[in-house]
C-alpha cells in the first residue's frame, strides 16, 4: 500500500480493520482470514454479484449487500455470519442445488451441510428437458406446472466439435464464461447471456454451433467455470466412461512452448495423456487466461495429429 | 475489437427499415469504424423494433445487418433480442394480437376473449416452438398470444394489436371482444372505450387532462402551459432546486424517493454532461395513470422535464415508454416535434442561454426495464438488468453520467410545485404528504379509472367516489400496489391514502393501485396469476429472484390443487423463508419485492377458503 493511498476503518463481526480505499468487504474479509464464500467471483473477472452467496449484512442497510463487489466505507459495521445472512446463504444453495446440477462445483455440498441446506425441499427434480426447448422459450411466457416437481435446468450435453463440451444442466449462469470471452479476457463476444428470468441462458447468436459461431477456441471460458458446466472433451469422455480417476493425475507445471510471451500452464495428466490445461489466476502474463494453442494443442504430445 | 459478423444479407424491406432509422450505410465494405459503430449501440433496440414494426419478426439476415450497422456482437445483440417479449424471433404472421390475461382484465372476462381467440387462430403463439414456423401450425393470417398488463384495466379486458408493414399499425385498446380484436388485426381504427378521470379534490394533476385540449402546444398553452418554464427561469436553478425540495415531493413510481435530493445530486456534478430521464416504462399491473397523462398531457412532461435539465445542468432529455403504449408515443413524439419548431426545446430555449433537448425511446416488453438502471442499461442497448447500487444513477447513471430519473406523475406534480410555490402545493394533503396523488382503481369498482386524491383521504372514500362494487356486493379485499404490495382487508377501508398513513398500516402506496375485489374474484387464482407475473417478468440474473419467483409459483400450484407437501404449516414456513431471502439477498426491487403481495395475502385474508390440505 503506497503511502498516498488512503486507508478506511471498518468493522467486520466485531472486530477493527484498515482497509485501502477501493477496497471490497470481500478483501476486507479475507484480510481478516474471514471465510465469505463465492461462486460467481473470480480474481481475475470483474464482479457481476449475480450469485448471491456472498451476502452480508451490513447495518443500517435494507437489504443484504453483495461483499464481492460491495467497495468498504469508513465506519461501516459488517456481520458475516449474522441469522439473515445464514437464511439468504442456505436458500441460494437450496434455489440452486434444486435448479442446477451443482456435483461439481467444488465446496457446494461442505457449504450444504454448513448453511443446513435442502435443495430437496422443494420436491423432485422434474425430468431433463428435451434437446432445444429451453433455447425456443419466449421472454415472458412460460408453462404453468401443477408444481408436483422442482424445475430445473437439466437438459442434454452439447458436444459440438473436439475441444470441449458444453453440459448445461451444470450451469448456474454466474457470467464468468460471458466475462472471459468479453472484455475481462478475449474480446471475442462469442457468447451472451440470452433469455430471460428462469430461461435464461449462455448462448452463442441464434443458439448457432459453437464451430460456426465466433468462438475461437482459446478455452478461457472453461478456465473460468465453477460447476463443470464448461469441459475438456477429454475430461468429459473419461467422466463419462468412469475413468475419471484424480489418484491417477498428476499436474505438473511449466511454460509454454508456443510463442515469446511466457504463459505458465499447470498440464494434469491421467495415464500419460493431458487432460486439462489451466494457467494460475494469478499470473503475472496469464492472469489465468490462455490461447487455442496453449489450452488445446497439445494432441502431438500424444503422438497424434494436431486437430 | 475484431468482430465476427454474421454474413446474410437483409431483405430489401429489412434493409430501409434499418436504413430509415440509421441513415445509409457506410460506403465500403468494411462499414463504419469500430469506435464509430460501438457510440451506436444505444439504437440496438430501436434498430429491433424498426425490424419488427416492418416484416413482423427479428430474422437471422435483418439481425446481422443491425449487428454490422451498429458494430455489436451478433451474440450480445441475440442476448438483447431475446430479452424482450415483444421481439419475435421466429417468423409469424405481420397481424398480432396481444391479449391481456392479468388480474384486472381476468376479472372482466379475459380468459373468455383467450378461448375465443384460440378458436380463431389457434393457441397461443409463444406456447408454440420458436423455431418452427407459423405455417406449419395454422394458415390464419393473424396470430395472438397472451400478455402481462397492458395498463387498460380502466378498459378491461384489452389487448394490443399491431399489423407490421411499411406504414405499421399498432393499437392499444380496451373494451376488446373478438370482433375488435379481428377489426384491428384487419388493420382497421378501433374506437376507445370509456374511463374515469375524476379529482375529488382540487384538480391539478389532472387540469390539463381532463380538458382533453392539451395534445397540441396551442391547447397546452392555453390552458397555462409553460408558465411554470417561465417562472423557474426567473426562479434560477437553485431557487428551482429549493422550491422542489420545500415541498417534500417524491417520487410517484413507488420508491417515494425525495425529487429534491435527486436533483440536488446531480446539480453537482458541475462540467460533466447530465441527463434527465423521464421513466415512462409504467408496467405494474393494474397501474394506468401514467399512460393517461402522456396520452393527455404530453406537454406537461416535456415542460417539467426541461425545468428539471435547466435546474440541474442536464442538457439531453430521455423519455423511455413502455412498448406497449402506441397512443402515447404518438402525442409524445408530435409533442417533442411542436415543442422543438417553436424553440421550447433545442440549443436556445425561449431565446435564453438554455439547451435541452429529448429523446423518445420506446421499451419492448419488460416490465423490468421500469427499474431505473435496468431501464438506463435498456437505453445503452444492453439486455434490461439491474446494476448494482451503489453507484446510484445520480451520480453514475446513462453512459455513466450524472442522471436524474423521475416518473411521469412526479414530474407533472412539479410544474404545480414550481409554478406556484411549495407553500400552495402543501395547501392540500397532510403535512407528511402534501398535495395530491393518482390511483388507478380496476376490478370490480361501478367506474374504473383514475382519480386525483388529496392525500389522506380515506381508501374507503376512493372506492365510494369510484361508484363502489357493481350491485352494491360487500368487499372482499383490495389489492394496493402489487409490487411491494399488499392486500387490505374489509376491515381497514377507512385506511387514510398518505404516506405516513399507508407505513402505519405496514404498507406503501406503492405507484396507486387500487384493485377492488369482490366475491367473484377468487384469490388463489389471482396470487398464482401474480406469481407467475414475477416469474416472468424476472431478468435472471440473481439466483434468489431467477428461481425463487419459480419456487414461489411452483409452491402456490400446489396450494391451489390440494397438494401441499408435508402438510400447509411446511410449505407456508417454505414461503417465509423464500420471501424473506428474496427480500434481503435479490439485486433489484423486482426480487425483492416478489412475494410481498403473496405473502401479504395469506396474513390479511384466507386464500384457502377455509381449505386446510
Amino acid at each position: 500500500m503506497s503511502d498516498a493511498q488512503r486507508t478506511i476503518e471498518l468493522e467486520i463481526d466485531g472486530r477493527k480493520t484498515q482497509v485501502p480505499e477501493g477496497a471490497t468487504l470481500l478483501q476486507a474479509c479475507q484480510a481478516l482470514s474471514i471465510d465469505v464464500p463465492t461462486f460467481c467471483w473470480a480474481a481475475n473477472l470483474t464482479p457481476v454479484n449475480v450469485c448471491r452467496i456472498c451476502v452480508v449484512e451490513l447495518e443500517g442497510a435494507r437489504t443484504l449487500v453483495p461483499a464481492c463487489s460491495r467497495k468498504a466505507e469508513a465506519g461501516m459495521v459488517v456481520k458475516t455470519e449474522s441469522e439473515r445472512v445464514k437464511l439468504s446463504r442456505k436458500l441460494v444453495l437450496e434455489l440452486l442445488g434444486s435448479s442446477v446440477d451443482m456435483s461439481l462445483a467444488p465446496e457446494f455440498r461442505s457449504l450444504a451441510t454448513k448453511y443446513d441446506a435442502h435443495p430437496e425441499r422443494f420436491g423432485p427434480r422434474a425430468p431433463r428437458a428435451p434437446s432445444g426447448e429451453r433455447e425456443s422459450a419466449h421472454a415472458g411466457h412460460h408453462h404453468v406446472d401443477d408444481g408436483a416437481h422442482a424445475a430445473n435446468v437439466a437438459q442434454p450435453m452439447k458436444v459440438d466439435n473436439d475441444l470441449f463440451v458444453r453440459d448445461y444442466e451444470k450451469c448456474m449462469l454466474c457470467y464468468k464464461c460471458v466475462e472471459a470471452c468479453g472484455t475481462d479476457a478475449q474480446n471475442t463476444f462469442a457468447i451472451a447471456i440470452a433469455g430471460r428470468g428462469f430461461d435464461a441462458r449462455i448462448a452463442t447468436e441464434l443458439e448457432t454451433p459453437l464451430p460456426d459461431s465466433a468462438c475461437v477456441f482459446c478455452g478461457n471460458c472453461v478456465g473460468v467455470c465453477p460447476t463443470g458446466a464448461l469441459m475438456f472433451k477429454a475430461e468429459s469422455d473419461l467422466r463419462d466412461t468412469g475413468a475419471w480417476d484424480e489418484s491417477k493425475q498428476k499436474v505438473t507445471d511449466t511454460i509454454c512452448p508456443y510463442c515469446g510471451v511466457g504463459c505458465q500452464l499447470s498440464m494434469r495428466v491421467q495415464d500419460n495423456k493431458i487432460v486439462r490445461v489451466t494457467s494460475p489466476a494469478d499470473h503475472s502474463v496469464t492472469a489465468g487466461h490462455l490461447c487455442i494453442k496453449g489450452r488445446f494443442g497439445w494432441s502431438f504430445v500424444e503422438g497424434g495429429k494436431p486437430k | 475489437m475484431d468482430l465476427q459478423h454474421l454474413t446474410e444479407a437483409p431483405s430489401d424491406a429489412e434493409r430501409s427499415a434499418i436504413d430509415a432509422l440509421l441513415g445509409p450505410a457506410e460506403a465500403g465494405e468494411h462499414g463504419p469504424t469500430p469506435s464509430v459503430a460501438r457510440a451506436r449501440r444505444t439504437f440496438l433496440l430501436p434498430a429491433l423494433l424498426a425490424l419488427q414494426n416492418r416484416v413482423g419478426w427479428i430474422s437471422r439476415g435483418g439481425l446481422g445487418y443491425v449487428c454490422r450497422r451498429l458494430g455489436v456482437p451478433p451474440a450480445e445483440a441475440w442476448g438483447v433480442a431475446t430479452f424482450y417479449a415483444l421481439l419475435a424471433l421466429g417468423e409469424r404472421p405481420a397481424a398480432f394480437a396481444h391479449v391481456c390475461d392479468d388480474i384486472a382484465c381476468a376479472a372482466r372476462g379475459a380468459e373468455e376473449l383467450c378461448g375465443a381467440l384460440e378458436q380463431r387462430f389457434g393457441p397461443c403463439a409463444s406456447s408454440a416452438h420458436r423455431a418452427e414456423p407459423h405455417a406449419q401450425r395454422t394458415s390464419s393470417s393473424a396470430a395472438w398470444a397472451r400478455s402481462p398488463c397492458l395498463g387498460l384495466c380502466d378498459q378491461a379486458p384489452a389487448a394490443l394489436v399491431t399489423v407490421a408493414g411499411t406504414t405499421p399499425v399498432e393499437q392499444a385498446f380496451g373494451g376488446a371482444t373478438l370482433a375488435r380484436v379481428e377489426s384491428a388485426l384487419e388493420g382497421r381504427r378501433v374506437a376507445a372505450a370509456s374511463f374515469a378521470l375524476e379529482s375529488m379534490g382540487p384538480r391539478r394533476l389532472l387540469a390539463r387532462a381532463t380538458a382533453k385540449e392539451a395534445v397540441t402546444l396551442d391547447g397546452y398553452r392555453k390552458l397555462g402551459g409553460y408558465r411554470a418554464l417561465e417562472r423557474a427561469f426567473e426562479l434560477g436553478p437553485e431557487g428551482v432546486r429549493k422550491e422542489v425540495g420545500a415541498s417534500k415531493l417524491v417520487g410517484r413510481g413507488g420508491a417515494a424517493f425525495p425529487t429534491g435530493r435527486k436533483w440536488d445530486a446531480v446539480a453537482r456534478h458541475v462540467g460533466k454532461q447530465r441527463h434527465v430521464v423521464c421513466n415512462a416504462d409504467e408496467s405494474e399491473p393494474g397501474t394506468f395513470k401514467d399512460r393517461v397523462l402522456l396520452e393527455q398531457d404530453p406537454f406537461a412532461v416535456i415542460e417539467s422535464m426541461t425545468i428539471a435539465g435547466f435546474a440541474t445542468g442536464a442538457t439531453r432529455g430521455w423519455i423511455y415508454l413502455r412498448g406497449e403504449y402506441p397512443l402515447a408515443a404518438e402525442r409524445l413524439s408530435n409533442a417533442i416535434a411542436s415543442a422543438r419548431a417553436a424553440g421550447w426545446l433545442g440549443a436556445r430555449i425561449a431565446g435564453r442561454d438554455v439547451a435541452f433537448d429529448i429523446e423518445l425511446r420506446r421499451g419492448a416488453g419488460a416490465y423490468i426495464c421500469g427499474e431505473e438502471t435496468a431501464l438506463l442499461a435498456s437505453i445503452e442497448g444492453f439486455r434490461g438488468e439491474p446494476r448494482t447500487k451503489p453507484p446510484f444513477p445520480v451520480d453514475v447513471g446513462l453512459f455513466g453520467q450524472p442522471t436524474v430519473i423521475n416518473n411521469v406523475e412526479t414530474l407533472v406534480a412539479v410544474l404545480d410545485v414550481v409554478r406556484d410555490g411549495a407553500s400552495s402545493y402543501a395547501s392540500v394533503g397532510t403535512p407528511g404528504s402534501p398535495g395530491t396523488k393518482l390511483f388507478c382503481l380496476s376490478g370490480r369498482v361501478a367506474r374504473p379509472g383514475v382519480y386525483e386524491v388529496p392525500f389522506g383521504t380515506p381508501l374507503s372514500a376512493l372506492i365510494e367516489r369510484a361508484g363502489g362494487v357493481p350491485g352494491g356486493k360487500p368487499i372482499t379485499g383490495v389489492l394496493l400496489v402489487v409490487v411491494a404490495g399488499s392486500f387490505v382487508s374489509p376491515k381497514q377501508l377507512d385506511l387514510p391514502l398518505s404516506f405516513e398513513g399507508a407505513r402505519a398500516a405496514g404498507t406503501t402506496l406503492g405507484s396507486g393501485v387500487v384493485f377492488v375485489m369482490d366475491d367473484s374474484i377468487e384469490l388463489l387464482p389471482l396470487l398464482r396469476r401474480i406469481a407467475a407475473f414475477f416469474r416472468d417478468e424476472s431478468c435472471g440474473q440473481c439466483v434468489p429472484c431467477r428461481v425463487g419467483t419459480v419456487r414461489q409459483e411452483e409452491l402456490l400450484a400446489r396450494l391451489a390443487r390440494g397438494a401441499a407437501r408435508g402438510g400447509l404449516e411446511t410449505e407456508q414456513h417454505l414461503l417465509a423463508e423464500l420471501g424473506q431471502a428474496m427480500r434481503d439477498a435479490s439485486i433489484c426491487g423486482l426480487g425483492q419485492t416478489a412475494s410481498s403481495a403473496i405473502e401479504s395475502a395469506f396474513v390479511q385474508l384466507d386464500p384457502l377458503g377455509g381449505k386446510r390440505s
